[in-house]
């Protein structure tokens, strides 16, 4: 028989009193949407349509996602594996954009984000910091596999523009007898630092630049603001973690792929990437 | 040190449609200085960058002393058949990191002596210290040069290595060319220079060799 808790479980939310506050707040701020989008009409600025269709289409996305939310939070925790996994698979084929036309670039892709954000998950969730349960798991768990997809096409973009633009020089390195790993170890080092900038410049300016969102919004749930601060300061470095290890793997697996066996530096192509 | 004998059989490379070289079958013996010539396009660096197994044949292949080049490691290869390229794609810092570039990516020591040596002969005495950078075009291919030479090899393979330099360096070039002790296959589109320092000519149009044979017998 089929169990249909989940499904009473999320009806049940949309009775949650709480969510007539939330429309009443939705009606306050789609005022003052209107009130831009009819001053945009007022000026000429023929953004009334653009403006208008992307409030609504906000508006039904994140209520959408929402609701598929409030579905996964109501199924088994072994569940929370299946979702990251399939997290990190769209994270793979999002990434693999950037470093089209790379050899081996969705293979390369999805082990740098499994393992990066994987062991950190994991570790993590060992280690108490994130609560091992579908409602914890899933979006702290998401917001690591998002950076880290984020810090991985950093650096296969620059990886690959790297390659292109000293093709030259890698070839020079390699006509000399040079092992292939020894004459792109600065390129891949330079796609690594170059991904890592702005996680980098987050955590520098993290407290005074900026109040990140989960802090945020620990603080206006109620929560103690220093532990908030300690807990923000633990997601940042699991994003860090994460993104580094993403990073430095994709690179050095990477710098493999776009050699021949015979040591040869392959062509990249703009046609596809694996 | 007597350089090995190198025989390239039916060697052809077709790049999608395009047919870069095609059937090329030469013998270049040890110790000669084997010239390649040949319109823009005609397959002249392609041949250079098969010798140096910086592409891969997708027919025929290229023997050393009778092994077939595919047989051995890529590196020990291009350390014996070194390639200078046209474009001398120096890397940033000095001419003495460049020169001895190749040794420090592969970890071996590094003979000063030698490098500074290698450079003098190449008219480049004192310019260890120089930031390439600040070097002219011709002073930038004699520091690639130098660079496969402090490599040691029983071949080398030069890519228009005169192409930018004045005509006291390109005399200076030439001598150094036909005092060393190993074989040479050099392109150029300059006859005369064939004509000076070449022992044997191939010409090459669309990729198929026109001709083969004794400088006076090709360059008629």
């Amino acid at each position: 028989m089929i169990d249909l808790t989940p499904l009473s479980d999320l009806l049940d939310q949309f009775r949650d009193p709480v969510l007539l506050t939330g429309l009443v707040q939705v009606g306050a701020a789609s005022i003052l949407a209107a009130l831009v989008v009819g001053l945009s009409r007022f000026r000429g600025l023929a953004l009334e349509r653009e403006l208008g269709v992307a409030l609504v289409r906000g508006l039904v996305q994140i209520v959408a996602m929402g609701m598929i939310v409030g579905l996964l939070l109501t199924v088994d925790f072994v569940w929370s594996g299946v979702i990251l996994l399939f997290m990190m698979g769209g994270a793979t084929w999002i990434s693999k954009n950037r470093g089209e036309g790379l050899p081996g670039v969705v293979r390369v892709s999805f082990f740098a984000i499994v393992s990066g954000s994987g062991i950190v998950i994991v570790t993590m969730t060992f280690a108490g910091a994130i609560e091992a349960t579908v409602r914890n798991l899933v979006p702290v768990g998401s917001m690591i596999i998002a950076n880290a997809m984020q810090i991985n096409s950093l650096a296969l973009d620059r990886f690959k523009s790297e390659i292109e633009s000293n093709r030259a020089e890698i070839e020079a390195g390699l006509a000399l007898g040079a092992p292939p790993a020894a004459v792109i170890s600065h390129h891949v080092e330079t796609g690594v630092q170059a991904s890592l900038i702005p996680v980098i410049d987050s955590l520098k300016s993290l407290g005074w630049v900026w109040i990140p969102g989960i802090m945020a919004g620990m603080i206006l749930a109620g929560e103690n603001p220093i532990y908030a601060a300690l807990y923000q300061f633990v997601i940042m470095a699991m994003i860090f973690g994460a993104g580094g290890l993403t990073s430095m793997t994709s690179s050095l697996l990477i710098g493999k792929y776009v050699f021949t066996d015979a040591e040869q530096l392959r062509e990249i192509s703009h046609a596809g990437g694996e | 040190m007597i350089p090995p004998t190198i025989e390239t059989e039916n060697l052809t490379r077709v790049v999608g449609e395009e047919t870069l070289l095609e059937s090329v079958s030469v013998s270049i013996d040890p110790g000669e200085v084997f010239v390649i010539v040949g319109p823009s396009g005609s397959g002249k660096t392609s041949l250079l960058r098969l010798l140096n197994r910086l592409d891969e044949p997708t027919g025929g292949t290229v023997y050393i002393d009778g092994t077939d080049y595919r047989e051995l490691p890529p590196r020990e290869l291009r350390v014996r058949v070194g390639l200078v390229p046209q474009d001398p794609a120096l890397v940033p810092g000095t001419v003495f990191e460049n020169v001895t570039r190749g040794l420090s990516l592969r970890g071996e020591s590094i003979d000063e002596e030698r490098a500074t040596r290698t450079l003098e002969r190449l008219g480049l005495g004192g310019y260890a210290d120089r930031d390439v950078a600040d070097l002219s075009g011709g002073e930038k291919q004699r520091v690639a040069i130098a660079r496969t030479l402090l490599n040691d090899p029983e071949v080398l393979l030069l890519d228009e290595p005169t192409a930018s330099l004045d005509s006291a360096s390109e005399a200076r070039v030439e001598r150094l060319l036909t005092e060393l002790d190993v074989s040479i296959v050099l392109v150029t589109h300059d006859e005369a220079q064939a004509r000076r320092i070449g022992d044997r000519v191939l010409k090459l149009r669309d990729g198929r060799t026109v001709r083969v044979g004794s400088v006076s017998q090709v360059l008629a």
